[in-house]
């Protein structure tokens, strides 16, 4: 997992499953990231190929943790299968999804 | 793991292939079997490649819920899968140990803009298998559960 910061935002990029396995790492991140004073936040998820309700549980978790503090999380996510699953369980509604990082970036 | 062969008589009768196996109730054998069974899948042509990735994720789910559910009581059974392939439709059954669930259980999520939906952080994992699957059934008893998956052909879909 990689991390670097770009203007306001504390990009987070992440590469292959988050799962069940996978995901716990990401979380920990988050949760480094928040202590530290940053609360606004990209996962960037370009490199992600696989995504469990495990996953989906720690992006939401995510989310809840910088908006309590008045931050925002978006995410990265060209890869169709993962904005799949995101879809099936309605969170393209709940986060802002976004096809590649620019685009996150520049978004309002 | 053990594959085998039925229902070969008469000719041109439906034909089903069993393959069981078991998996260590720890969450880094639930990709070993969500490949294993991807595999399964894919010696029906007519599975296309998508609900092949529907099934894996599925299975994952169940597989998760079933290694969550033993850990529940400390129970560390081995979990067990079976794929029956037929013509028409690939059926997996992933058996555990555990304490048992209902799909009653499962609250309703709130809707996605409303502020509680971020209080839901887990519980999405059966609402994901039966979405994914063609049909998807939960059986618990004293002795664990039992959760079907169903992915039917691509020939069987355009047909229903």
């Amino acid at each position: 997992m990689h991390e670097h910061s770009s203007g306001d935002w504390t990009v987070l990029t992440i590469a292959g499953e988050l799962d069940v396995v996978g995901a716990p790492e990401l979380r920990q991140h988050v949760l480094r990231c928040v202590a530290a004073g940053h609360h606004h936040l990209v996962l960037d998820l370009t490199g992600v190929d696989y995504v469990d309700s495990f996953g989906l549980g720690v992006l939401i978790g995510s989310l809840k943790r910088v908006r309590l503090l008045d931050g925002d999380l978006r995410l990265v996510v060209p890869e169709p299968r993962v904005r799949r699953v995101l879809e099936l369980c309605d969170l393209d509604r709940v986060f802002a999804l976004h096809d590649d990082l620019d685009q996150a970036m520049v978004a309002s | 793991m053990t594959l085998s062969e039925g229902g070969s008589t008469p000719r041109r009768a439906p034909t089903t292939s069993r393959l069981s196996f078991e998996i260590p109730a720890r969450t880094d054998f639930v990709s070993f079997a969500r490949v294993v069974v991807a595999g399964a899948a894919e010696l029906r042509a007519d599975i296309s490649p998508e609900r092949v990735e529907d099934l894996k994720l599925a299975v994952s789910e169940a597989v998760t819920n079933a290694i969550n559910a033993q850990g529940r009581i400390g129970r560390n059974d081995r979990i067990r899968l079976e794929c029956w392939l037929g013509d028409d439709e690939l059926t997996v059954i992933i058996h555990d140990h555990g304490d048992g669930f209902s799909t009653a259980d499962i609250p309703d999520l709130p809707e996605p803009d409303h502020p509680d939906r971020l209080l839901h952080e887990s519980g999405l994992g059966l609402h994901l298998m039966s979405m994914l699957a063609d049909e998807s059934e939960v059986s618990s008893g004293d002795d664990g559960t039992d959760v079907k998956l169903v992915v039917y052909s691509t020939r069987r879909r355009l047909s229903t």
